[in-house]
């Protein structure tokens, strides 16, 4: 009995449908929504999607060496990149949220009287208040650089720490020194450990994140699942896939806007 | 302290709910960590006794070299199993990355200096009280690492117990080369790592508590099954 309990879980699990492997943002697994579509492109599909959760820098160095059929990315001058190597045919947008800073409840360096992203950024390095950056060369990170650039700051010293972490972590890091972060809006919602901290600005433009889909080309690697990953583009793209971005809610609050076109 | 107590309370209703996710990862971590067991033990035991019945010019080195590589941190191992099993790397055909034997063979490459170090050290002092009675016996040097083993079994499942707990909590390596997928290769220690993300402390606590438990459980056990053997040594 035990012998035989052991013997079967020594096996391999046979593979019932045919699988995707699709690498994703820590921040698009962190808002919970992943868990609302996986199983429903399941039966509608019968595509086992399976995710890797990696940043978006690392997502892309998965693509490009054929160990994943497809990334959900949010970086577009490196998606760009990324097809003018040749990795992928296309990048299709799917759906946007926007980046928020998060910070201690006082709010310190007074980020919520700032008019822009970039005013807030100024004030946070002014006053040298404690902030967090994710350093990982992801989406977010990304973004969080592209501010910094647009207010001529190079941020270094004490209070700015890059944690070299996905999303969630950042966020714990910076929830424990009571420092700024900017994270996608989905994570900061659904994350379990807000601690003394809340949005203290939101709302530029300059904090729009398109999350854009990117299927491998199987031209270099012949072990890509092409089909698999256009059918599951196909209904990333659909109604289907409308209804349940737009109708995910975290605390009552939409987090995701559905905006691909077919 | 709420949230110690949280996690506790998570891992009871975890445990009494017979939760199906938490039964499947703790399957898969047991899998996992047992198959890779099971290979180490069958290089780095008789690797050990080897080394403490033979002599030859580079021993020394071997053994440095051996005691060394239980350090090797298990990102790096990670890192580089995964470049081999990369579709870009040396075995990228096989399309092994991103599954459980991947996972297996990280863990092999982690765990196994390990194994064999302990094993060896143990059966060296063994050696040295069995040498004169094996050598005036004429024993072959086939029956004299299968002797040291036999009479050191309890050391030897020391050495087996030390690698299951280093690849049993190991996170770092099968993260990279597993992927952490749900379904096909999450097990405990990278759901911990996942809900700890997410600032589930909680369930990432209640997770932890049922790893140390599986571990305290496979420990007991084995200790118990040696003893149900005739009579030994000790």
């Amino acid at each position: 009995m035990l012998l035989r309990a052991i013997l079967l879980c020594l096996l391999p699990v046979p593979a019932l449908a045919e699988t995707v492997k699709l690498a994703v943002t820590t921040s698009f697994r962190n808002s919970g929504l992943a868990d609302v579509l996986l199983p429903r492109i399941a039966s509608d599909t019968g595509l086992d999607v399976q995710m890797i959760v990696v940043g978006t820098g690392q997502a892309l160095r998965l693509g490009a060496a054929g160990d994943v059929d497809a990334v959900l990315v949010h970086a577009r001058a490196a998606e760009e990149a990324f097809i003018a190597a040749g990795h992928a045919p296309h990048r299709r947008p799917i759906m946007y949220n926007d980046f928020v800073v998060v910070g201690p409840l006082d709010d310190p360096a007074g980020t919520a009287g700032a008019a822009t992203a970039v005013e807030a950024f100024t004030r946070i390095a002014e006053s040298r208040a404690a902030f967090v950056s994710r350093g990982d060369d992801s989406g977010t990170h990304t973004a969080e650089r592209a501010i910094w650039r647009d207010a001529g700051l190079h941020p270094e010293g004490a209070w700015y720490r890059p944690v070299g972490a996905g999303m969630g972590a950042a966020l714990n890091t910076a929830v424990g020194l009571e420092a700024y972060v900017l994270s996608d809006r989905a994570s900061w919602s659904n994350f379990g450990n807000k601690g003394a901290m809340r949005i203290t600005f939101q709302g530029d433009p300059a904090l729009f994140n398109q999350y854009a889909y990117l299927p491998i080309s199987g031209d270099k690697h012949d072990a890509v699942a092409v089909d698999g990953a256009a059918r599951l583009e196909d209904w990333l793209t659909s109604n289907a896939a409308r209804a349940l971005i737009d109708g995910y809610r975290v605390v009552g609050e939409q987090v995701f806007t559905f905006n691909a076109t077919r | 302290m709420n949230d110690l107590l949280a996690g506790l309370s998570e891992a009871l209703r975890l445990i009494v709910t017979l939760d199906a996710d938490l039964i499947e990862i703790t399957l898969r971590s047991l899998q996992v960590t047992l198959t890779a067991l099971v290979i180490a033990c069958a290089i780095g035991l008789p690797l050990g006794g080897w080394l403490a019945v033979r002599r030859f010019r580079m021993r020394r080195a071997v053994i440095a070299t051996m005691n060394a590589l239980i350090g090797l941190p298990p990102v790096v191992v990670g890192l580089i199993v995964y470049l081999m099993f990369s579709r870009s790397g040396p075995f990228g055909v096989l399309g092994l990355l991103f599954t459980p034997t991947a996972m297996i063979v990280a863990q092999v490459i982690i765990i196994t200096p390990l194994v064999a170090s302990i094993a060896h050290q143990a059966m060296r002092d063994l050696w040295s009280e069995y040498h004169d009675l094996l050598i005036s016996m004429n024993a072959s040097r086939r029956q004299r690492i299968v002797t040291l083993m036999l009479d050191g079994r309890r050391a030897l499942l020391t050495a087996a117990l030390a690698g299951f707990g280093r690849a049993i909590g190991e996170v770092g390596a099968i993260m990279i080369v597993g992927g952490n997928i749900d379904g096909a290769t999450r097990v405990l220690t990278t759901a911990i790592a996942l809900e700890t993300g997410r600032g589930n402390f909680a369930l990432a606590l209640g997770l932890g508590l049922i790893l140390i438990a599986l571990a305290l459980i496979v420990s007991l056990a084995s200790h118990w099954a040696l003893r149900t053997e005739r009579r030994g040594r000790w």
